[in-house]
């Protein structure tokens, strides 16, 4: 069993507790001069994605998680599981609905996507921070109107719905920042 | 944020050093003002520090056959070497100078720091802290209110005032339950003998709540520790006896730690001794200690303050930066 020590616990060690993986976002380390030393590991669990602290005595250690990321590109979803693949190897693997729970609502096909494993196990799949896709459904557009500011809701190809600037119109493409859902720019054809 | 391991340039910006170079001077100009002795003691010693939390370095010879004396420690501050400055009939006097710490790492630790640390003979604590207060000022640190010195807490008040209880009043179980009230996680995997000691819980109160507000305006003072905390100070007979023992934090973040110090032989070696056997029980190294210390106060430590003080925290305030790397010319992960 491979264990990490506090003082080698950084920013996206992945760490094994109580049988859940969890990815360490930040490691305070506090002594005073002559006194116990501590380091507070803030970490992400990343099945469910809560964020929580704890408290390690420095020098003590964590057993170290199986999870490593992979960048492969998604083939296809087929109601059930959504089907990658690595581009060197051309090994496919599938990641259920909980894995996909972000990521699901922006991808359509042959992108290329960050997937987080845990023994081998798709547990995260992340979309590309931004994507392009066509906007399938919104109210007709105000011709002129690009100064107001409004914004009304958009259907994606995809499914996903953005807000997007009145002045959009149904078969635009447009550009999306996948982790805050919002609309970036219109994009050329 | 994981680093390359390859990258050749300085952790902080040349910008930083020119100031960190300034801060030199200042320093050096202020004891000279004071007539005060500057010297240079062995960063590698014979004899290591047997501070229950402090680990040395060792460093030894590649050569297996090696003699003892080709085996050292690296220190971790010049404290006994300047005692035994002292005791030969020195009078004042300081000294920068490197200090390794094993396994310190983060955000404001470095595993090699510079220390200032300078004596006193005549002064007590509370005179040697008007003193660090005059050179950090001169050194540019704020004032709180002009005509006002910096805040001083008795370690009593500095609780009082930042944890809401007594310190001295209360036991290891009482600490610890009003730690979990505050919403502090306690460490996992403690052993018995933390759960049971009022010292552990009260360095965690003083590291996770008190220390990290005091100072916030400018630096504060907390004097009077207890006597179970006591280091290298004297302890001052009163009901409960408090070690003559002061640290100064800004922001938060410990700058200094200066002592009233013990000149008694016989008591100095007792807890030298009472360490070295806490760090046997523990698992810990236990390194050599000082025996010429010993030997330096038998023959006659003249009553003085001493204080030691991180220069590289100090830049780090002073320049506003976030991180002690910011102001290492290359910090431990490019050493």
């Amino acid at each position: 069993m491979a264990t990490v020590s506090t003082n080698e616990m950084k920013a996206g060690t992945k760490v094994l507790i109580d049988g859940d993986p969890y990815s360490v976002i930040d490691n305070e380390y506090r002594k005073p001069g002559k006194g116990q030393a501590t380091n507070t590991l803030k970490i992400r669990n990343l099945k469910t994605g809560r964020v929580l602290e704890k408290t390690l005595k420095s020098g003590d250690s964590w057993e170290v998680a199986d999870v490593e990321d992979m960048d492969m590109q998604y083939l296809y979803n087929d109601g059930e599981f959504w089907t990658f693949m690595d581009p060197k190897t051309f090994d496919q693997i599938q990641a259920g609905k909980a894995a996909m729970a972000e990521a699901a609502q922006w991808l359509k096909g042959e992108e290329t996507v960050r997937v987080t494993l845990w023994n081998e196990v798709p547990l995260i799949v992340y979309a590309p921070n931004t994507v392009e896709l066509v906007v399938t459904e919104t109210d007709p557009g105000l011709r002129g109107d690009t100064a107001t500011g409004g914004t009304k809701p958009a259907k994606l190809e995809t499914g996903a719905v953005v807000k997007v600037p009145l002045f959009i119109n149904e078969g635009e493409k447009i550009k999306v920042d996948t982790r805050t859902g919002e609309y970036l720019s219109r994009v050329g054809k | 944020m994981i680093r390359e391991t390859a990258d050749w340039r300085p952790s902080a910006s040349i910008e930083t050093l020119r100031a960190r170079a300034q801060l030199l001077a200042a320093i050096r100009a202020f004891f000279r003002e004071r007539e005060i002795l500057e010297v240079q003691t062995p960063v590698l010693s014979r004899h290591a520090t047997v501070d229950r939390h402090i680990e040395s370095f060792v460093v030894s010879s590649p050569d297996h056959e090696a003699r003892i004396t080709d085996h050292g420690f690296l220190q971790t501050s010049p404290e006994f070497a300047m005692k035994r400055l002292l005791a030969a009939g020195s009078g004042p006097i300081w000294q920068i100078a490197p200090v390794f710490r094993c396994e310190e790492q983060g955000r404001h630790h470095n595993p090699e720091f510079t220390m200032l640390e300078w004596y006193r003979p005549g002064f007590d604590h509370h005179r040697l802290m008007n003193e660090v207060e005059a050179l950090l000022r001169r050194c540019g640190a704020p004032q709180a209110m002009p005509e006002f010195g910096w805040r001083r807490y008795s370690y009593r008040e500095a609780f009082e005032t930042f944890a809401g209880f007594d310190p001295f009043a209360l036991d290891a179980a009482a600490l610890r339950e009003r730690l979990a009230a505050r919403g502090i996680a306690e460490p996992e995997s403690l052993a018995a003998d933390e759960i049971a000691s009022r010292d552990f819980w009260l360095d965690l109160w003083m590291s996770h709540v008190v220390a990290a507000q005091l100072g916030a305006d400018a630096p504060a003072f907390v004097y009077d520790f207890p006597a179970s905390q006591a280091a290298l100070a004297r302890v001052r007979d009163e009901e409960p006896p408090v070690a003559e023992r002061f640290e100064l934090f800004w922001r938060g973040l410990e700058l200094a730690n200066g002592f009233h110090e013990l000149t008694d032989a016989a008591e100095q070696q007792r807890r030298f001794e009472a360490d070295r056997q806490w760090r046997r029980t523990h698992g810990r190294a236990v390194p050599p200690y000082d025996a010429t210390l010993i030997a330096a106060l038998q023959a006659g430590l003249p009553s003085c303050a001493g204080v030691a003080l991180g220069i590289d925290r100090l830049l780090m305030l002073l320049s506003g930066a976030e991180r002690l790397a910011d102001v290492l010319a290359f910090a431990a992960d490019r050493a």
